[in-house]
């Protein structure tokens, strides 16, 4: 599923980033293919914040729909 | 000493060993900057950017501040100039926010990769200890390689260890792979400087061709590495001994939520209004314009010019007459423009500092999406309501050549400057609520349409959204004068000497009777479409000059209802005054500026028209 998917409150692993300027932003950000994060709100039609530790970033409704993700439940690895 | 030959295009003494400030965004810089060179500050504009590089002396050193960047690379203007000053200093002081680790260690370890002479102030220690975070420091020390002194630098602590400890900065420990290593040592033997030949091996296309070198393609590969070796620092030295929310994260997420956010964010645009509309465009300016400026300094300086030049010279009309450089520019600087931009500024710096600004980027993402703009735009359109010359200016932090052009077309257009809202505002008040909501409709429509529009026509694609949101945090009134003081400064250092051509080039139309002509010509139009009477034709003229002359011109004309309407609708949508024009020209040359331009004539006259059909 995409980021854009996601609910309010989930857990989430990042599993593609297609674009390669964003990848390496985010991942400069802290964020990677791989990090686990969760959704911390989710603005209708507008941008999904997530949060990992304590950054906060806010992402684009359009980006979110490119970038591939996968729940992520306790005991799943 | 390496790579000095970067750092020829701003003025420091090239003999002393320079001390590089380099941190993420807000992580509070500025604050050890200030404490470290204490007097002897010297501030110069990096050539091509609107940046800005403080520089100082301490003890035997020189330091040089940074603009705040996530990564060392050439991204955007940021980077460029962060990268430039890091690529020439002697020792690296990074400052690291305690609370973001994951994310400031990154620049760190890029720092380190570098083979700079690093030392690190782990700021903000009781934001983390407040947090429930708990930082091994010896094992950070270790893990990295150089010295890691704690600090609030808010509350001044640990600055004095900071500053007696900067002559320990040390090379430390690296993420790069033995093959990554070879591969530097390659390079470096054409740079002869690791510094620069990381970057190239990281594919930074500028620092290679410096070197007449092509760039390399392993930043991916680097990165990733990179950022493996900063997550496992992390998960070493860090532990959560509570998972406590703070009162900010609380406030944080009741600004997102678009149910509590948006109506948090209407009153705070309300009282912005009742602050830059009422009390500083009408009370405040009401003193420095008028009192101050036309009242005391402008009889003043007519008197003493007119005693070496005759007021009816060409000459003396250029100085000190309706539109002299040493009258009306004086005045609208300083008495009119200085006001209203220090006080949008004041207010966009607390907006900065307390982390709400990324916020409302988020909360109003959306609806800029279909204008072709992603939530940042929102800071030049917030601004144009003070001044559009300063809002063009700003337009540069945008993404992409596309997003520029769509938001310099906006603010020329449709977004009314707060000089001119003023004289708005009184003209519109009395005619009642019917004609106000017409009026605010039009104009949005217009907004909307136009956006939209130039969405669709533009080719290439606009930027998405993605920024960092900070913690939400109290501001500090200093950091915020300090901000709102260098802004001002800025602004008034660029346009003046815009405003002053425009001046003139104005007075050298109405001198030459090109003024007089174009009134003539539009006179038909204006009488016919508009259904305005002749005399109109003037507000509008002068509107090109300064869009509240325009405005204030209609007052002392006498207008129906239906008129008043029609005018300042014509007047708002209608082309931006000449010192907006000129930064136009600037910003993205002369034909783009021409076309927004006519775009605004054509806009203006057209809607001005259909309204006047309508009502």
């Amino acid at each position: 599923m995409t980021l854009a998917e996601i609910q309010k409150g989930k857990d989430f692993k990042v599993k593609n980033i297609p674009d390669d300027m964003i990848r390496i932003q985010t991942l400069r950000m802290g964020i990677s293919e791989g990090s686990k994060l969760n959704c911390n709100e989710k603005i209708p039609g507008g941008p999904v914040i997530v949060k990992h530790n304590y950054q906060e970033i806010a992402i684009g409704r359009r980006l979110a729909e490119d970038i591939q993700i996968e729940l992520f439940t306790e005991g799943s690895d | 000493m390496q790579s000095c030959h970067k750092l020829d295009k701003i003025n420091i003494d090239e003999s002393k060993e320079k001390v590089v400030l380099v941190g993420n965004p807000n992580v509070g810089k500025s604050i050890f900057f200030n404490y470290l060179t204490d007097s002897y500050v010297s501030v110069s504009n990096y050539p091509g950017t609107t940046l800005d590089i403080s520089s100082g002396e301490f003890k035997d050193y020189i330091v040089l501040d940074t603009p705040g960047v996530y990564g060392v690379s050439s991204f955007n203007d940021e980077e460029k100039v962060a990268r430039d000053i890091i690529l020439s200093a002697d020792i690296i002081v990074n400052i690291v926010d305690a609370v973001h680790l994951e994310r400031d260690l990154f620049l760190t370890q890029q720092l380190i990769d570098m083979d700079k002479k690093v030392i690190v102030a782990l700021n903000m220690m009781d934001e983390a200890r407040s947090r429930g975070l708990e930082i091994d420091l010896e094992k950070l020390k270790e893990d990295l390689g150089v010295e890691v002194i704690p600090t609030v630098a808010v509350d001044n602590k640990g600055l004095a260890m900071l500053s007696d400890t900067i002559h320990n900065a040390k090379k430390g420990n690296k993420s790069l792979s033995s093959e990554m290593e070879e591969r530097l040592e390659d390079i470096s033997e054409k740079t002869e400087n690791n510094a620069d030949s990381l970057l190239i091996l990281e594919g930074d296309q500028y620092v290679a061709s410096h070197f007449n070198l092509e760039a390399l393609d392993f930043r991916e590969e680097i990165y990733n590495k990179r950022r493996n070796r900063v997550n496992n620092i992390v998960e070493n030295i860090l532990t959560k001994v509570e998972n406590n929310n703070s009162i900010g994260d609380k406030i944080g997420s009741l600004l997102l939520k678009p149910l509590t956010g948006i109506p948090i964010l209407l009153v705070i645009l309300y009282f912005l209004y009742q602050f830059i509309g009422v009390f500083v465009a009408q009370t405040l300016v009401g003193i420095t314009e008028e009192t101050i400026m036309i009242g005391m300094y402008e009889p003043f300086i007519i008197d003493l010019v007119s005693n070496f030049v005759s007021t009816n010279s060409l000459l003396g009309k250029i100085l000190i007459g309706e539109f002299g450089v040493l009258t009306m520019t004086v005045t609208y600087i300083f008495g009119l423009l200085l006001p209203l931009v220090a006080g949008f500024y004041f207010f966009l710096a607390i907006l900065e500092d307390s982390g709400y600004m990324p916020r409302i980027a988020a909360l109003v993402d959306r609806g800029l999406n279909y204008l072709g703009l992603n939530g940042r735009a929102i800071i030049p359109m917030l601004l144009g309501f003070g001044c559009v010359t300063m809002a063009t200016v700003t337009t540069r932090l945008l993404g992409s050549k596309r997003e520029k052009i769509i938001a310099i077309f906006l603010l020329g257009l449709a977004i009314p400057c707060s000089a001119q809202l003023g004289v708005i505002a009184g003209l519109i008040a009395p005619l009642g609520l019917k004609y106000f909501i017409i009026y605010v409709i039009t104009i949005f429509a217009v907004y909307a349409i136009a956006g939209t529009f130039l969405n669709k026509v533009l080719p290439g694609k606009s930027t998405d959204l993605l920024i960092d949101l900070p913690p939400v945090r109290l501001p500090r009134l200093k950091n915020i004068l300090r901000k709102t003081y260098l802004k001002s400064k800025y602004f008034i250092f660029e346009a003046g000497p815009i405003f002053a051509m425009g001046a003139i080039g104005i007075t050298l139309l109405k001198e030459g009777g090109i003024l007089y002509w174009i009134q003539e010509k539009v006179a038909p139009f204006i009488v016919g479409w508009l259904k305005l009477p002749k005399e109109t034709t003037e507000a509008f003229i002068m509107g090109i000059i300064r869009r509240d002359f325009g405005a204030a011109g209609l007052n002392s004309l006498a207008l129906t209802s239906d008129q008043t309407l029609v005018s300042l609708i014509v007047i708002t949508l209608f082309v931006p005054c000449i010192a907006a024009m000129l930064v136009m020209i600037k910003e993205q040359g002369f034909k783009q500026a021409l076309m927004v331009w006519l775009g605004s004539w054509f806009a203006a006259f057209a809607v001005g028209g259909i309204v006047a059909l309508f009502i």
